[in-house]
């Protein structure tokens, strides 16, 4: 008896728990297909996306730049050592420009941004639903989907991709730098077999992932501040849900989006 | 017994609003008629509900239970949306904008709505309203945390006046005020009321302001309206919850622990 109750104790748990989770998901996506059909329909906010762009772009190119540099010059050292195995040493232009592009530069630069961006704007917006200035802008007459979420959502979709690619070449430039001070690469050759293997494919199919991306980071930020909970203590809990949320939703999309790239 | 002039529906009508958090229940059951062109002041104590009453009815809190009207016609989004095309809220902790200009945030409805002006307009309408209430040119170009808080409320106050609305929501305007200013914000709201013909709806604990502006007052307690009439019979009310209100007396039917 005692058995069979803490059995259906245990069961109602996990449904609890599964129900929570379905919730949430379909409040998520409400919000996200929301937030994405207002980026089509106007009235429009250009300052206001500019501001979005210059913050969520501009501001986070030395992040995304120094992740890039430090892990292409790691990369180049690491496929050496594992290249001199079988004799393979001279693969390591070619794998650390592949490994940069389709794979670390967008995953690496997304996780960095979204540390940035998805904290930032969580706590922005959740401190404008504490203080009442997303009811403010209801009253006067402006959709706070518009004008706070959808900006973001463009912003950070369109911004992604050019700091993924600004991270690519410094990337496989921190590549350069290693394999030609520490690994005795002759620079033209280091190029030249760069260009050789590195295939138009590889790039946009990093760009596609980093798009992706910064929708997630923007989606999760706007996402947790507009449902904060009230006080300190709710922005706090918003900041926190929306890094780890975005962190974790940028590594399974990104696993995601590579099997559908791969077998194409 | 006909009428041969109907009353024109009210302009805000509640009827049997509910509104629970959890298991905090807010609102029981608020029934509540402003008229076009009347000054409603709502009292009662802090935490009753006046503050929730209002963003119901602007659909920024949905209500369990009951009916919000407006103009006669059940609240929808669209009617809503032409009630705040003409509307300006003042909230209890002032809601301004921290990341734009003081200027910016009374000129905003005229910078971003439907009815864009040039900068230079908005801006010089915006300084008139800051004068409106009190406050210098030079306050217009500073940030809202440079500002301390009875000034913060006197540019919400700005903002919610700034595109002279026909509906008006003040909750405690002169809250954090010195009586000085609390006197000008009472003068100015009686005057939107009379001149412009506003209709207002105004969440005040302060007696001096709900005989200044105040055509209607009402009192809520323990989620319902427990009293409401005309200014003029505030005083002569044997409501014992009402005359323990207004007098600010410790003992009577209303518990000071809540
Ligand atoms: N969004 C909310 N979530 C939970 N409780 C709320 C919320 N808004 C208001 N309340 C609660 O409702 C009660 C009435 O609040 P309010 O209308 O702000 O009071 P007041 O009459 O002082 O304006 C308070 O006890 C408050 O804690
Ligand atoms: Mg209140």
């Amino acid at each position: 008896m005692i058995v069979l109750t803490s059995v259906a104790a245990f069961l109602a748990a996990i449904g609890a728990t599964a129900l929570g989770l379905c919730r949430a998901t379909g409040a998520l996506t409400l919000f996200a297909l929301s937030g994405a059909s207002h980026i089509f329909r106007p009235p429009w906010y250009p300052a206001e996306f500019a501001r979005q762009f210059l913050r969520i772009g501009y501001f986070s190119l030395p992040v995304v730049g120094m992740t890039a540099l430090f892990t292409g010059g790691a990369l180049a050292l690491q496929i050496y050592s594992g290249g001199a195995r079988f004799n393979a040493e001279s693969v390591v232009p070619s794998i650390v420009a592949i490994g940069m592009v389709r794979e670390l530069g967008p995953v690496l630069g997304g996780l960095m941004v979204a540390g940035r961006v998805s904290a930032s704007v969580a706590a922005e917006l959740g401190t404008m639903r504490v203080t009442e200035q997303i009811d403010a802008l209801t009253t006067l007459s402006t959709n706070p989907m518009k004008y706070l979420v959808a900006p973001r959502l463009l912003a950070a979709t369109i911004a992604m991709p050019i700091l993924a690619f600004v991270g690519d070449v410094i990337g496989i430039m921190g590549g350069f730098l290693v394999g030609v001070t520490r690994l005795n690469f002759a620079p033209s050759a280091y190029i030249r077999n760069t260009e050789q293997y590195l295939t138009g494919d590889d790039i946009v199919s990093g760009l596609i992932k980093a798009a992706a991306f910064g929708f997630i980071i923007a989606l999760m930020g706007c996402y947790q501040g507009y449902n904060s909970g009230r006080g300190a203590q709710g922005v706090g809990a918003a900041t926190t849900n929306a890094v780890v949320s975005a962190s974790i939703l940028i590594l399974a999309a990104n696993y995601i989006l590579t099997e559908a790239l791969f077998s194409s | 017994m006909t009428d041969a002039n109907p009353p024109a529906p009210s302009r805000i009508a509640l009827k049997g609003v509910r509104k629970s958090f959890g298991p905090k229940h807010v609102l029981r059951g608020v029934d509540l008629d402003v008229a076009k062109g009347e000054s409603m002041v709502i009292i009662g104590g802090s935490g009753t509900g006046k503050s929730v009453t209002l963003k119901c009815v602007l659909g920024i809190i949905e209500p369990d239970a009951g009916e919000i009207l407006i103009n006669g016609a059940r609240a929808t989004a669209r009617n809503r949306e032409a009630l705040l095309s003409r509307f300006g809220m003042l909230f209890q902790g002032g809601a301004l904008f921290d990341s734009m200009l003081v200027w910016e945030n009374v000129a905003f409805r005229m910078r971003h709505g439907a009815h864009r002006r040039p900068r230079a307009e908005a801006r010089e309408i915006a300084i008139e309203k800051l004068r409106r209430v009190g406050l210098t040119p030079e306050t217009a170009d500073l940030f809202p945390a440079e500002l301390s808080g009875g000034m913060q409320k006197r540019v919400g106050l700005a903002r919610a006046i700034a595109t002279d609305p026909e509906i008006i929501f003040f909750d405690e305007p002169t809250t954090g005020l010195d009586p000085i200013m609390a006197g000008v914000i009472n003068e100015l709201i009686r005057e939107l009321v009379t001149e412009i013909g506003a209709t207002a709806m105004t969440i005040t604990h302060d007696m001096t302001s709900v005989r200044a502006i105040a055509d209607r007052v009402a009192m809520i307690h323990e989620g319902e309206i427990r009293w409401q009439g005309a200014v003029g019979e505030l005083d002569a009310t044997e409501d014992p919850y009402v005359s323990q209100f207004i007098h600010g007396r410790a003992e009577g039917p209303i518990a000071a622990i809540r």
